[in-house]
């Protein structure tokens, strides 16, 4: 199983280009609030996380994960 | 929300909070818009109606190029009739569900026109299009179940997987490839429902259907087809786009409306599938509901069966559309679409603003279309929608183009 701290870098850097604004990350960052995505900007990173892992995050997922710490432990849960 | 709101609403007075207090942004929205002067684009009253193109709104003669009214059945004199006659027959209502006291004969009959329009074992009719899409989806892919939709889903049809129970995938718009990951990523041995739409209603595009059902029915899925912006019209038959690109009999089940090119009000699903008559027990949004007035169906049938003989009225609105589409993009409009895929030709708006400007001085013209705004648009955008009719003459078109090249230069578009 891949270390927490790796994924959470791992997901740092697919955040990255979305991250117009160069908001600092932390698990607490949130993604509609801190990082101002839209509909939008979501569809297409949660594009980059399910083809990067080879998942799928479901929309019934994604109504659950709102900030980064929890999309760590989500994609570390989907991809044990 | 952002704290810029809250002061905005403060100073509106708006100091109470209750469970409308969600809706304070776009109440504060709306009151900046009507501010300005505009009128309602939402609010819009038709005094009469004197033919399936042309009304009378504030009074004033307006060509009618924002309604569903696709081959014109809304004054055919036979769907009329019929109409007249079911009521003195049958009486104004049914006052029951389908299942219990409320099946009359027109309510089979039309279910009967509809296994005959599209070559099908099986037909239910539902209240509205909006009732069929909500009681198939939720009550075919429960829990456990898995839904892989395109995001640019009308509303009806996530609404359906929302009452169901099932895990819902989305896939990028018309995308292939995003379709054919995902199918692969999710359980072999899982239930598996894709749901399609022949013409995505905003923009008015055509879905890539003959691949997307093949990949579909590799990778063990179901298919649903929403076909309610295409009967009547695409394909050799109109049954739609699946019919006009040849995958029809892979489809499982196939969404209409009335409300189109039928020219009245209901919703149906056809199928193939031998177990298809138990959904009449199960679904909920076909039992639970009052069925359709008699009337309205035997209007439907009467309709629906003259559908299949409208090949002529097929290529007369075909030529409305490539007609509209070029016209407007001469004139330098930006449209969804580089080529006219359907009857609706979407043209993009720079903003809410001068959308709403746009569309209240076509209306000054007399011409009404729809003003689409998000969420029910992709990509954030604001449309002004057009849908053609197969009366629309030759003449109301080229008047059409006329009175977007006067509204576009006085609003600043063009």
């Amino acid at each position: 199983m891949t270390d927490r701290s790796e994924m959470f870098d791992k997901l740092k850097e697919l955040i990255a280009p979305f991250n117009k604004k160069g908001v600092e990350l932390t698990d607490a960052t949130t993604f509609a609030g801190d990082l101002e995505w839209d509909s939008l900007t979501v569809m297409d990173f949660v594009a980059e996380v399910e083809d990067s892992f080879d998942i799928v995050i479901t929309m019934n997922m994604q109504a659950e994960i709102e900030n980064v710490g929890q999309l760590v432990d989500a994609v570390l849960k989907l991809t044990d | 929300m952002s704290a810029n709101w809250s002061m905005r609403c403060l100073n509106l007075r708006i100091d109470m909070t209750d469970l409308f207090s969600k809706f304070d942004p776009l109440i504060e929205q709306r009151r900046a818009l009507l501010e300005t002067g505009l009128t309602d684009p939402f609010n819009l009253v038709m005094e009469k109606v004197l033919s399936p193109t042309v009304a009378i709104c504030n009074g004033r003669e307006t060509i009618l190029l924002g309604t569903y009214n696709y081959m014109g059945m809304t004054f055919d004199e036979d769907v009329i009739a019929a109409g007249k006659q079911a009521f003195d027959d049958f009486g104004a209502g049914t006052t029951g569900s389908r299942v219990l006291n409320g099946t009359f004969h027109p309510h089979r009959d039309v279910e009967a026109a509809l296994r005959e329009f599209y070559d099908m074992d099986h037909a239910m009719v539902f209240s509205t299009g909006y009732q069929a899409n909500l009681g198939i989806i939720s009550t075919i892919a429960g829990k456990g179940d898995y839904i892989i939709l395109d995001i640019d889903s009308h509303a009806s049809i996530y609404d359906g997987c929302k009452m169901g129970d099932a895990e819902i995938v989305a896939f990028r718009h018309n995308d292939i490839e995003a379709l054919e990951k995902r199918l692969k990523r999710l359980p072999a041995g899982a239930g598996k429902l894709v749901v399609l739409e022949g013409v995505y209603s905003m923009l008015g595009d055509v879905a890539p259907l003959k691949e997307m059902v093949r990949i579909s029915k590799e990778n063990g899925a179901m298919v649903l087809v929403d076909e309610a912006h295409s009967m009547g019209f695409i394909g050799a038959n109109g049954r739609g786009v699946a019919e006009e690109q040849g995958c029809i009999d892979d489809v499982d089940f196939i969404i209409g409306t009335f409300s189109k090119s039928v020219g009245t009000v209901g919703g149906f699903c056809v199928s193939n599938h031998p177990k298809f008559e138990i959904l009449r027990l199960v679904c909920r949004p076909y039992v639970f509901t009052a069925a359709l007035p008699p009337s309205v169906m035997a209007s439907s049938a009467t309709s629906v069966r003259k559908l299949m003989h409208g090949g002529n009225k097929r290529a007369h609105l075909w030529e409305n559309s490539k007609t509209l589409h070029k016209g407007l993009r001469d004139l330098g409009f930006q449209l969804g679409t580089d080529e006219p895929q359907s009857a609706i030709i979407a043209v993009i708006m720079p903003d809410l603003e001068r959308g709403a400007m746009m569309w209240e001085a076509l209306l000054h013209e007399g011409l009404y279309v729809n003003l689409a705004r998000p969420p029910a648009t992709p990509a954030g955008m604001t449309l002004l929608r057009c849908s053609l009719c197969a009366e629309h003459t030759s003449e109301q078109v080229q008047d059409i183009l006329g009175r977007f090249e006067r509204a576009g230069k006085a609003v600043g578009i063009i």
